[in-house]
């Protein structure tokens, strides 16, 4: 492979979603096709989740996360997608230069006709939840005793409480007491659950760790390593309750409190953002505020389920492989979709109605909280013509819900100056 | 073997710095600490500030060694090869009510010495800080204030004196004296005993119980003084000077700035607590910042917070030597008055690292006086020299390095763009790094905004391989520290 020649397509992460965009840009017809990791193996986070629960959509199958991106990879390979690993993307310009640093191919600048941003999300760390108490060994994000324990063989401590009900949390749970640990509880501030209800059954229940909602961390314990948290309820404000706290012996806290798109880069090419979900703000064409800049997967907003992860990716790659060859629909005109009642964030925020001529366009969409009632997601537009509607037996803020908009609503849509959706 | 003319307890910048200008001369030298690494005391929490010197009160110990000690940093900061930015500092009075505390604070410097004092009206004050509280009526400039990188100065003084001869043994803690005919001779720790001429106590928050071993000084007593702080993501918001409110009876107040290696830091609390060790974060203390933080800038939000941390001051009560001047919490440098054989540099409280080159010079002056005899060596070096930073070379010269050594391609801490290389530099260094927090201060691996969840288990894995210890082996800092518990069963995939 030269580096110095120019790339079609350069995707930034070989995770679902950049292998996914990579294959797509290679199918489309771009003969160029390179995508970059940090890490010296491709499949993204999938390749520390040995639990299965991949690929139910996609393959019709229960994958473990490796075997799952192993299919995408040996699909990439054999599309004759290039691979630079162990190389990490320092920067991206607004006119595709991908400045990288690797230990093989040192720092160096590639360049490309377009590029697809798939970097995954981070995990929120201690300090962004402020908990208080001393700063010893023994407080790790969810998913970094994830890495310890599925890719180096260690075990990060031998009781735990973990903070935080999101995937990662529950399934770690379930693996450190598989490994012989104990896992003393699983605490969360929030009056629901913050990740699927399969892995409250399946990671908790099934091997008797308790959950405690509407309960936090007030406090960790120990100067070298952890001793022991505080674990405290909480008020209609989030606050501990004041005579609730109890001191839970432990020596690791895990925390599960929450992902976090990874969008350095982006941020560092000028691409406007959504403030609120932290990640691009997007078009249906997975297109950023910056032409020929496109975007998938968790860098946009944190996905629960692998398949829709790999579809945005391959829409990604389709819609960078079109804008290669002139023939990328989002310079027409677009129109935002805005969230409205019980809808705390939806993606794609901008859609071009040109689209629906061709397909169908797919939002998704996380509640605000758990609507344990029969709800309807309904797309309408200002003066309240329906767009789209579909009927849920619930909505949960762990989940991330869809609505597609059909082809047919294309001269509704055309007409509108731009779309709400909400949950009634 | 184990005789030594003069022996430091605590490497802190203190001790540190003692030791470097000790390592001038023609004697022997050993420096201990209790840490598995030298500075990770207070020295490592604070607000690495190199002070004017206005605060201080006049005729102070204090005072005195601010001023002096400021003036020497350019110098100091050439030598060691380590980031100092003389940007100079704002105390930024908010309403009419405010105005009068900065002439008096403006009256107090130049009574210390301080060079350069102005005060600034409301209009210009805001024109220069455009973020600041509008009510702002007007300011006191220091320019000759400063924000050094208080890690990097530790651990410099000590590598320096350590490549001019000074031993020093970590893990090495001070249990006792050993005292000959109303003489100390030597100490007992841990590993053994020492014998020397001299022994000079630095043990920051310790000092007064270390003194008190010798019976010196009873009625002194320091009480730590916790100061908690949150650092804010780089992408918030910087300001390339020092702010700091009208001083109240709790110190300085919360302070604004952002640190030479670019995160903006808000804090500290001022909170007098029982433990020597208790550095925890507390509610009452995060509160506090949340209150206090808006007075110079209404627009900061501490959800921009990525870590907080906190440090504890080494509060003493000694009044101050100048009779004309009635003050009681003064750094104490001097030679013990009950014994023979030690010298105390305690309550090393704020502006304790300003003055800290003027300390270390004031206890050689002390020991000269002995008539310890020094005379210095010929081929004293004051150089030391920072190892490769990729992340601040040109692209030619990053791209022959990456060429020479592959391991400063490969990036490791993704946040602040550290690279493997740098961090095997930092183990096999002369003062070696041995532990992740060790690695955190001389790199900043760790220190970004996601604060470790990317770099930890590589960097565990790396300090394993180079030092041949099992990964459960590798501490976050001191014995006890580990992060790993055991191997995995590699269970059955569930
Ligand atoms: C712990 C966990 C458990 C999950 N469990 C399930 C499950 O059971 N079932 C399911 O369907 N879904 C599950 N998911 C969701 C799904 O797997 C993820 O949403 C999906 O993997 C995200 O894919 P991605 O490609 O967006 O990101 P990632 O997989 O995170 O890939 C991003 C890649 O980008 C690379 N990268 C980032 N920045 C740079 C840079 N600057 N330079 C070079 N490379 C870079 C990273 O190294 C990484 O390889 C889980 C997710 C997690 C985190
Ligand atoms: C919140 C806060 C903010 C501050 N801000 C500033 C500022 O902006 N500007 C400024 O000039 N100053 C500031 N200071 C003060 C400055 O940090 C200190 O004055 C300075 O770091 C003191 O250094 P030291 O070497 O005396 O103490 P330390 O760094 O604490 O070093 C003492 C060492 O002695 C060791 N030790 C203790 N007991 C033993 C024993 N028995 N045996 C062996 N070793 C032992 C300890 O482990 C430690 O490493 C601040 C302090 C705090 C807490």
């Amino acid at each position: 492979m030269n580096l110095t020649e120019l790339f079609d397509v350069i995707v930034i992460g070989a995770g679902p979603a950049g292998l996914a965009a990579g294959i797509a840009a290679r199918e489309q017809g771009c003969d160029r096709v390179l995508i970059i990791d940090r890490d010296i193996e491709a499949g993204g986070i999938l390749q520390q989740c040995v639990h299965s629960g991949f690929g139910l959509e996609t393959f019709k199958e229960d994958l473990p996360g490796p075997s799952y991106a192993q299919r995408f990879i040996d699909q990439a390979k054999a599309a004759g997608v290039n691979f630079l690993l162990d190389t990490m993307v320092l920067n991206v310009t607004r006119d595709f230069q991908v400045t990288v640093s690797g230990a093989r191919i040192g720092l160096k600048v590639l360049n490309a006709k377009a590029v697809v941003l798939a970097m995954g999300c981070r995990e929120r760390s201690r300090a962004q939840i402020r908990v208080p108490g001393t700063r010893p060994a023994g407080v790790y994000t969810a998913g970094t005793a994830q890495r310890w324990v599925n890719i180096d063989g260690l075990m990060p401590g031998k009781r735990f409480v973990i903070l935080g009900s999101g995937d990662i949390g529950m399934i770690m749970a379930r693996r450190l007491t598989l490994e012989g640990a104990e896992v003393a509880r699983v605490v969360e501030i929030m009056p629901y659950l913050s990740g699927l209800s399969r892995n409250l059954v399946q990671c908790l229940q099934d091997y008797d760790i308790p959950l405690f909602l509407n309960h936090t961390v007030s406090r960790i314990y120990g100067n070298r390593r952890v001793e022991a948290v505080e674990v405290s309820a909480v008020d209609g404000q989030r606050n501990p309750l004041p005579g609730t706290a109890e001191r839970i012996e432990c020596d690791t806290l895990l925390l599960s409190v929450g992902l976090i798109p990874e969008n350095e880069l982006t941020r560092k090419a000028g691409v406007k953002m959504d403030q609120r979900i932290g990640g691009p703000v997007v078009d249906n064409t997975y297109s950023t505020s910056v032409p020929g800049l496109f975007v998938a997967g968790n860098v946009v907003h944190v996905y629960d389920l692998v398949d829709y992860v790999s579809q945005a990716g391959t829409k990604a790659g389709r819609s960078a492989a079109d804008f290669v060859h002139g023939r990328w629909l989002g310079l027409q005109k677009t129109i935002p979709v805005q969230g409205g009642a019980e809808v705390r964030s939806v993606v794609p925020q901008l859609i071009c109605p040109e689209s629906l001529k061709t397909e169908e366009i797919v939002l998704q969409l996380r509640v605000s909280s758990p609507l344990e009632r029969s709800v309807e997601i309904v797309v309408q537009a200002p003066d309240d013509t329906i767009i789209a509607k579909r009927r849920l037996p619930y909505a949960r803020p762990g989940e991330m819900v869809s609505i597609s908009i059909p082809s047919d609503a294309y001269n509704l849509a055309a007409k509108a100056e731009r779309l709400i959706v909400s949950l009634v | 073997m184990n005789n030594f003319d003069v022996i430091i307890i605590g490497a802190g910048v203190i001790g540190s710095l003692v030791a470097r200008e000790l390592s001038r001369y023609q004697i022997s030298v050993l420096l201990i600490e209790r840490n598995s690494d030298v500075g990770s005391g207070t020295s490592a929490a604070n607000s690495a500030l190199v002070h004017a010197g206005y605060d201080p009160i006049p005729g102070s110990l204090k005072a005195e060694l601010n001023v002096r000690g400021n003036r020497m940093w350019d110098k100091l900061a050439a030598e060691l090869d380590v980031d100092f930015k003389r940007c100079g500092d704002y105390v930024v009075s908010i309403g009419a009510e405010e105005l009068p505390a900065l002439d008096i604070l403006l009256e107090q410097g130049k009574r210390n010495g301080v060079p350069g004092l102005q005060l600034i009206s409301s209009d210009e004050i805001k024109r220069r800080i455009p973020l600041l509280n509008p009510d702002a009526s007007g300011a006191l400039f220091a320019p000759s204030a400063g924000v050094c990188d208080t890690f990097a100065v530790t651990i410099a003084a000590a590598e320096n004196a350590v490549e001019n001869g000074v031993k020093l043994l970590l893990n090495t803690a001070f249990e006792g004296f050993i005292i000959d005919s109303g003489r100390i001779t030597g100490i007992h720790t841990n590993r053994g005993d020492f014998h020397a001429r001299w022994v000079v106590n630095a043990t920051g928050v310790y000092a007064d119980d270390v003194m008190h071993q010798a019976g010196v000084r009873p009625e002194f007593r320091i009480v730590p003084r916790r100061g908690e702080y949150c650092i804010l993501d780089p992408d918030s918001f910087k300001i390339d000077t020092v702010l700091f409110p009208v001083p109240s009876e709790k110190g300085k107040g919360v302070l604004i700035f952002t640190t030479t290696h670019g995160n903006t830091v808000i804090g500290p609390t001022s909170e007098f607590v029982a433990d020597k060790e208790d550095k925890a974060i507390t509610p009452v203390g995060q509160e506090y910042l949340t209150a206090n933080m808006n007075k110079l800038m209404p627009s900061i939000d501490l959800r921009w917070t990525i870590a907080t941390f906190a440090g504890l001051r080494a509060s003493g009560n000694a009044v101050c030597k100048n009779p004309m001047t009635d003050y009681r919490a003064d750094f104490i440098v001097e030679k013990a008055d009950e014994i023979e054989g030690l010298i105390n540099c305690a309550g090393i409280e704020s502006p304790g690292l300003s003055a800290s080159p003027a300390i270390a010079a004031r206890v050689v002056e002390i020991l000269q006086e002995t008539g310890i005899g020094l005379n210095e060596k010929a081929d004293w070096n004051p150089q030391r020299k920072r190892r490769p930073v990729p992340k601040h070379m040109p692209d030619a010269d990053r791209q022959r390095l990456i060429e020479r050594d592959p391991r400063y391609g490969r990036i490791i801490c993704r946040c602040e763009e550290v690279t493997e290389g740098e961090i095997v530099a930092e183990i096999h260094a002369p003062i070696p790094a041995l532990t992740y927090d060790a690695i955190k201060r001389r790199t900043w691996t760790g220190t970004g905004r996601c604060q470790g969840g990317f770099d930890m288990t590589r960097v565990v894995e790396i300090l394993a391989r180079e030092t041949g210890l099992s990964p459960m082996e590798i501490c976050k800092n001191e014995p006890g520290s580990a992060f790993l518990s055991r191997a995995s069963k590699k269970a059955e995939v569930s």
